[in-house]
């Protein structure tokens, strides 16, 4: 907060310093990305020039030590995991906010927000034992083997939900308020106010939550891995187990050699696209309308 | 602290994460080994490979290091297939085998240090007693999917299988004359303790992994049960004997005919110093 103060008495240089400072602080983040895409290509192109990108997605199945490297089961099993708790998380990440900011009495509210807060801060890891040695049980007396799609979507589910909730109550909060008393003033009910004035003026803060907790759902590794059974197969149902790309890797890299090694890097490499389809997607999605 | 979170008003695009990919390259380190003339050793042995094989290596270096003061050695574990690249690369002064040798490795000097056993486990509530090799070989390639085909009661058959790679899933396949294409796994795991918890966590599953690690946590409580092979019970004991089928050498490797320091480690490794150290990890000393 001093920083801003001082920005009423800063000289042009200290001004033209900063600048290139930040210049040079983007400049380093843009490089990183590029270099990690460069050398995931760098690694996997033995294998894509030697067995070319279609058998990734036509073999019959993955067993790379076989020669078989079929990507398309986990391809579907990240898709699955993260269109499911998605869809789950943003109805409840962005009703918890609303409910937080218009509903819940203020002590409440910040009671609820901390434990949010806390609630992002706990490590994958540890979802992923919970997940393992209480959520699969369950599943597993329902339908065994209990390692599923199903205990990865609701793993995810927890994960990504603080993400949601705490960038929708952000964006909430952000709600100027003379908006808030105009609608007040013209005699609107609550929810009326929140559905017909708050979501349209934070509709930029939740979609940019929506994207952010897509993002980590799908980069999620270690609490899917311990979960979801890591059979390579295309789930026929929310009881099946599924092997994400993520997990793929973090479960064979340690142990692969030549074209397997190289095929994981085709895995990074297929997460990657999905991540730039995302953000484009989303540029998509948004353009002239959501930022406006 | 929700605040830092407020992004809307950037665009946030392309820096959504992947720093997860960071993590994938594998530096393999290298280091030279040397000695002095003297009958001081010194210098730093690289040793990397089998994971099975690691806590072994690592715990007998630590004693090493405890008797020459100016030696580090430096367990890194990476599979059986990468103890071998290392140590042909030379990458590694010593390479970790956790098998016999194949054909194609006669290049490499091989030197056993104990023997370790593979086993198969069931849950402690499970009513089966021992399946026949054709009764796992049905299980593990979804001929049979329920227990009560194989005597036990009627619940579906939790199949766990190893992620492809490991060295145990390579005995395991090797003995029971599978291809991993073959196989109908419901759980595929890493490590021999998930293997274990995994087993331990849902009462109708089945899987295989390391007898001394299994015998360990049967030992600690842990509701599982090893399973006979071939009528010979599962136990270190066996696995010493020679009897149990399922077993294997553990091997260290290296590329030439070792001398001086990597020398004095192998000698060390393979001595009697060391069947204390053998005996705690849960593998079994070899008779000499």
């Amino acid at each position: 907060m001093t920083s801003l103060h001082s920005n009423t008495l800063f000289h042009w240089s200290t001004d033209d310093f900063l600048c290139w400072f930040l210049r040079g602080l983007a400049g380093v983040a843009g490089t990183i990305v590029i270099l990690i895409v460069t050398f995931l290509i760098m690694e996997a192109l033995p294998v894509l020039q030697g067995i070319g990108l279609l058998r990734f997605f036509t073999d019959p199945s993955w067993h790379p030590a076989e020669g078989f490297y079929n990507l398309t089961p986990m391809l579907w099993g990240t898709v699955f995991a993260m269109a499911g708790s998605v869809l789950i998380a943003t109805p409840l990440g962005i009703l918890s906010a609303v409910f937080c900011h218009y509903y819940a009495p203020v002590s409440l509210g910040k009671l609820y927000r901390r434990l949010i807060e806390l609630l992002a801060g706990i490590p994958s890891v540890v979802y992923g034992f919970w997940g393992l040695v209480v959520l699969v049980p369950m599943i597993g007396e329902i339908h065994p083997p209990g390692q599923s799609l199903l205990a990865g979507i609701l793993i995810l589910t927890i994960m990504i939900l603080p993400t949601i909730a705490l960038m929708a109550d952000a964006s909430l909060a952000n709600v100027p308020q003379q908006y808030l008393r105009g609608a007040a003033a013209l005699g609107l009910p609550r929810w009326a106010t929140i559905r017909g004035v708050v979501f349209p003026a934070a509709k930029s803060g939740l979609f940019t939550g929506v994207i952010l907790e897509t993002g980590r759902a799908i980069g999620e590794t270690m609490a899917i891995l311990m979960v979801c059974g890591n059979v390579v197969q295309t789930p026929s149902s929310l009881f099946d187990p599924i092997r994400t790309l993520t997990a793929n890797i973090a479960l064979e890299m340690a142990y692969a050699l030549g074209d397997h090694r190289a095929a994981l890097f085709v895995s990074g490499l297929v997460l990657m696209a999905m991540i730039v389809a995302l953000a484009i997607a989303a540029e998509w999605i948004s353009r002239g309308r959501i930022y406006g | 602290m929700y605040r830092y979170l407020d992004l809307s008003r950037q665009k946030i695009g392309h820096v959504l994460s992947a720093a997860l990919l960071l993590a994938l390259g594998g530096i393999a380190e290298t280091a030279i080994a040397q000695t002095t003339g003297t009958s001081q050793l010194s210098g730093k042995l690289v040793v990397t490979g089998a994971s099975t094989l690691a806590p072994l290596i690592s715990e007998i270096g630590k004693r090493f290091e405890s008797l020459s003061p100016n030696v580090r050695v430096d367990v890194q574990t990476g599979g059986s297939s990468r103890g071998v690249a290392d140590a042909r690369q030379g990458l590694a002064d010593i390479g970790m085998v956790s098998r016999a040798m194949k054909d194609d490795e006669k290049d490499l000097h091989a030197f056993p240090v104990a023997r370790d056993g593979v086993g198969i486990i069931l849950h402690k509530d499970n009513p089966v007693q021992s399946l026949t090799d054709e009764q796992v070989i049905a299980i593990y390639t979804g001929r049979i999917i329920n227990w009560k085909d194989v005597g036990g009661k009627d619940a579906p058959i939790t199949v766990v299988n190893k992620a492809e790679g490991r060295s145990t899933l390579e005995v395991f396949l090797h003995y029971f004359k599978l291809k991993n294409a073959d196989v109908k796994a419901q759980v595929v795991i890493g490590d021999n303790e998930q293997g274990v918890k995994t087993v331990a966590g849902s009462r109708h599953g089945i899987g295989y992994v390391s007898i001394g690690t299994a015998e360990y946590d049967e030992s600690q409580g842990v509701p599982i049960k090893l399973l006979p092979t071939g009528g010979v019970p599962a136990s270190t004991e066996t696995v010493r004997n020679g009897t149990f089928p399922i077993s294997r050498p553990l091997h260290i490797v290296t590329r030439t005919s070792p001398i001086g320091l990597t020398k004095a480690f192998i000698d060390y490794a393979q001595s009697k110093a060391v069947h204390d150290i053998i005996a705690q990890q849960y593998f079994v000393p070899l008779v000499n």
